[in-house]
């Protein structure tokens, strides 16, 4: 693993950025049978219609697992004391998604170093589909 | 609007068990490229006692609940619903072969928008098959009314 170690994280520090694919209807497909979320207004085009969206998008979860993995790239799991996001917009069929986080706090708990840190994911046009923080130990 | 006398609501304690094929098409189907995720040997060299649940695996057992009769009683149309937040706090690993007991509440039902939109919050405490506290989750559900 070359993942850099965050032992020495300081305010204003950035991650590793994780850029995906777009996503595509079979990314929703197999995150829904892989995730458990089998809501339709993700896999079946006539139910997203009937519901007023244009077509199927992605589960918000989706894009909460893909900045899971930006921050277990960057530290061991283990480490991870909470995780948390606001589903601020939707992420549609084909758009390029990219986690991004940045630390923002240090402080100790209990004798525990940690760090915050701002999390995001942004589309190809710039635009925050999904905002949150996480706090890990150092 | 969803009725605010749901507010503490209990829902029936369940137990689910992550089994390791999911976990692994779970990792497949988010492009997980981490082998702790996905290679059983990978996750023990790393000191893993077996492959572990990645950070937002719970939801995906809490999801598995069998029965969405929470959701009639509060008179939630799934056509209508978006998730409007989700955070975790974590206590201790979960692994392949955990058996995990989810004690699930409504904590808040709240209004906006004039009540074009309702809110719901959802909290869950998990704890292990050794009665361990794993995690917390939270959940907040939107709700569009019109």
């Amino acid at each position: 693993m070359s993942t850099p170690s965050p032992t020495t994280a300081t305010v204003g520090d950035a991650l590793p950025p994780l850029a995906l694919p777009p996503i595509t209807r079979t990314t929703l497909a197999l995150f829904a049978g892989a995730s458990g979320d089998h809501n339709q207004i993700h896999i079946d085009l006539d139910y997203a219609r009937k519901a007023g969206m244009p077509d199927v998008f992605a589960h918000g979860m989706l894009s909460m697992a893909y900045l899971g993995r930006l921050l277990t790239q960057w530290v061991d799991q283990r480490k991870l004391r909470s995780f948390g996001v606001r589903f601020t917009g939707i992420t549609h069929l084909g758009h390029q998604i990219t986690c991004t986080g940045r630390v923002v706090e240090k402080f100790e708990v209990n004798g525990e170093q940690r760090v915050k840190l701002a999390i995001e994911t942004r589309n190809q046009y710039g635009e925050t589909r999904i905002v949150g923080d996480a706090v890990v130990a150092l | 609007m969803i009725d605010k006398k749901h507010i503490g609501m209990k829902l029936p304690v369940y137990k689910a068990t992550a089994e390791a094929g999911q976990l692994r098409f779970f990792a497949k189907s988010i492009g997980e490229t981490n082998p702790v995720y996905l290679d059983e040997s990978a996750a023990r060299d790393a000191g893993h006692p077996g492959l572990p649940l990645p950070p937002t695996f719970l939801f995906s057992l809490e999801f598995q609940i069998p029965s969405n009769a929470w959701r009639e009683t509060l008179g939630i149309v799934t056509s209508r619903i978006l998730h409007g937040e989700e955070s975790f706090d974590y206590h201790r690993m979960a692994y392949a072969g955990d058996t995990l007991q989810f004690e699930t509440h409504i904590a808040d039902i709240y209004d906006k928008k004039d009540g074009a939109l309702s809110f719901v919050e959802r909290k869950s405490r998990v704890t292990n098959q050794r009665g361990e506290h794993v995690a917390d989750l939270r959940s907040i559900l939107v709700h569009k009314n019109a």
